[in-house]
């Protein structure tokens, strides 16, 4: 007689009356392809873990974006955020799309220009610019966003030693009524600090400024912020021409654009409670067109967005590893994957499917990495279905920051593949090994020998 | 009367514990219900009859497609989970 096949035995408490805290998901089915291509032979050829990018996620994502903001404003203008996901291969997407690039260290600014993109194309913010660094951005006729006026002085004194003109914008920090407020970069706009700079910036004819820059937070989940920040933005570029009969040329709304991942401490799915592309761009357009700006006069709207653009493509697949159970009777199941690799899951709770056909039980559980530290937790409490050593899952929108912020600790990296258009699987950056953090050490004549 | 049948060395379960067809489970003790899966609802039913550990391993390998180091793995494991919901008694 032939066996019935086997699932480890489960028993749930069913609690009548109260209400889960971790909201019921009906999420438990399982995906096993992205983008039609099977996860089973993604992990076969490439590992696990290892990431995923979807080349159509992020073209449709990005075209939407763009679709909301240029079907209610003339000019628009997007710069890829590199600090969000700067592989090449995700940047040249973008910039095969239209995208101009948003730099915030050296590093990020020649990863730009080596992969093409024109200086003058290439947005420079951030605190940390050094004077060869300004020198790099002059000569590139690059846009340098001034964030503090030591920056501001150290500018002035390298264009007076090389004798050059430089296109520059300040970032404006202000009260949006979303707190914390972000004050720490750049000029604040309420105590006066954003217009003394202005006028120190027209006192310098070596000096153009061309635009302004905010950034107010990063996961904004109201879009009515944006029309603040924007009308205060609005209000600088029209005082300075009243005052000197320049036209700004740009307002930089920077990022922060919420992605549908649900934030630790939510009740409810990201998805559902996020404003979407089209709230925000009508709240950032509809500012600028009713400020009062002449209509040949409409400053370009540059936007900076990153994770909402770029969240949504990634995903990390991994394995399970073990299963146990603590002390306090809780299943614990610990996955190939951590907070090495998923910076993220230290403020989402990342939606978390199975990767293979399964059973209809589920069951409450703490999601572990590998990595031999306490830290090392995915998700305090997920209930999903009854997972097995060996068994694979799917971690969705991961595409921003992880790939960026993860850590070469106790593991390794793994490869990050992107699927593209025509659905074949590329490698774009390959798994780390021992010789690639060998490369870096050095082992002092005397400590060569241990024996 | 007795309420309880002698599981292993020193757990017995309560035998008032009602199964269903579905995998429906009360617990008279405590008044909690649970629902529990195909596998679960056979290890149960084997407890109520008595069964010893060595018969609960022998009648899962012979009725389901499972080794015996699984077999003694999952019901470790799920041993402490129905002591936990007090479904097995430590006595
Ligand atoms: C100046 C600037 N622009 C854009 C971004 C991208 O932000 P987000 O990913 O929230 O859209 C950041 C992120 O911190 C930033 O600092």
């Amino acid at each position: 007689m032939a066996k019935i096949s086997y699932e480890r035995p489960v028993i749930t408490k069913l609690n009548t009356g109260t209400m889960n805290k971790f909201g019921t998901r009906t999420e438990f089915a399982p995906v096993t392809h992205i983008d039609g291509v099977s996860v089973k032979k993604l992990i076969a050829d490439y590992g696990s873990p290892c990431f995923v990018i979807s080349e159509r996620t992020i073209r449709n994502t990005y075209r939407n974006a763009v679709r909301a903001f240029k079907t209610r404003y003339p000019k628009v203008q997007f710069a890829w955020s590199y600090k969000t996901n700067y592989l090449n291969a995700v940047c040249n997407v973008f910039h095969q799309e239209g995208s101009w690039a948003e730099v915030v260290s050296i590093f990020e600014y020649e990863k730009a220009l080596r992969n093409g993109v024109a200086g003058e194309k290439i947005i420079f913010n951030g605190p940390d610019k050094s004077e060869e660094d300004l020198i790099k951005a002059v000569e590139n006729n690059s846009l340098i966003h001034i964030d503090h006026s030591d920056e501001l002085y150290m500018l002035v004194e390298v264009l007076g030693k090389i004798k050059k003109k430089a296109r520059v914008a300040i970032r404006v920090n202000m009260d949006t009524g979303v707190y914390p407020m972000w004050d720490r970069f750049g000029f604040n706009y309420e105590n006066g600090t954003a217009w003394a700079t202005i006028n120190k910036i027209f006192a310098h004819p070596e000096l153009e400024l061309v635009g302004l820059h905010c950034h107010i937070g990063t996961y904004m989940l109201t879009a009515h912020a944006y029309s603040v920040a924007t009308s205060k933005l609005c209000d600088l570029a029209i005082n300075v021409k009243y005052r000197y009969g320049k036209n700004i040329e740009y307002l930089d709304l920077g990022g922060g654009f919420a992605s549908a991942n649900t934030l630790k401490g939510s009740y409810l799915q990201g998805g559902d409670i996020i404003p979407t592309m089209d709230d925000y761009a009508e709240a950032i357009t509809s500012t600028i067109l009713n400020y009062g700006f002449k209509m040949d006069e409409l400053p370009t709207l540059f936007l900076e967005t990153g994770r909402a653009l770029i969240d949504d493509a990634g995903y990390l697949l991994g394995s399970v590893i073990a299963i146990k159970r603590l002390s306090d009777g809780r299943r614990a199941t610990i996955m190939d994957f951590g907070v090495n690799l998923l910076f993220t899951s230290f403020w989402y709770n990342h939606r978390i499917s199975p990767a293979q056909e399964i059973s209809s039980q589920t069951e409450d559980m703490v999601l572990y990495g590998p990595l031999c530290m306490n830290i090392d937790v995915v998700r305090e409490s997920i209930n999903l279905p009854l997972l097995n050593k060996g068994d694979q899952v799917v971690v969705h929108r991961v595409g921003a920051y992880n790939m960026t912020q993860w850590m070469q600790f106790i593991q390794m990296r793994p490869r990050i593949v992107m699927i593209g258009m025509d659905g074949t699987p590329h490698v774009i950056r390959e798994k780390e090994s021992l010789d690639t953090m060998l490369r870096y050490e050095r082992l002092p004549e005397h400590l060569e020998k241990i024996g | 009367m007795r309420t309880e049948v002698r599981t292993t060395a020193n757990m017995n379960i309560n035998k008032n514990i009602a199964i269903s067809e579905t995998g429906f489970v009360f617990n008279p003790l405590t008044g909690d219900s649970f629902n529990t899966n195909r596998v679960g609802q056979e290890i149960l039913r084997q407890l109520q009859k008595g069964a010893s550990i060595d018969d609960l391993y022998k009648h899962l390998t012979d009725t389901f497609s499972v080794d015996k180091a699984t077999a003694e793995k999952d019901l470790a494991d799920f041993f402490m989970v129905l002591k936990s919901y007090q479904i097995l008694i430590e006595v």
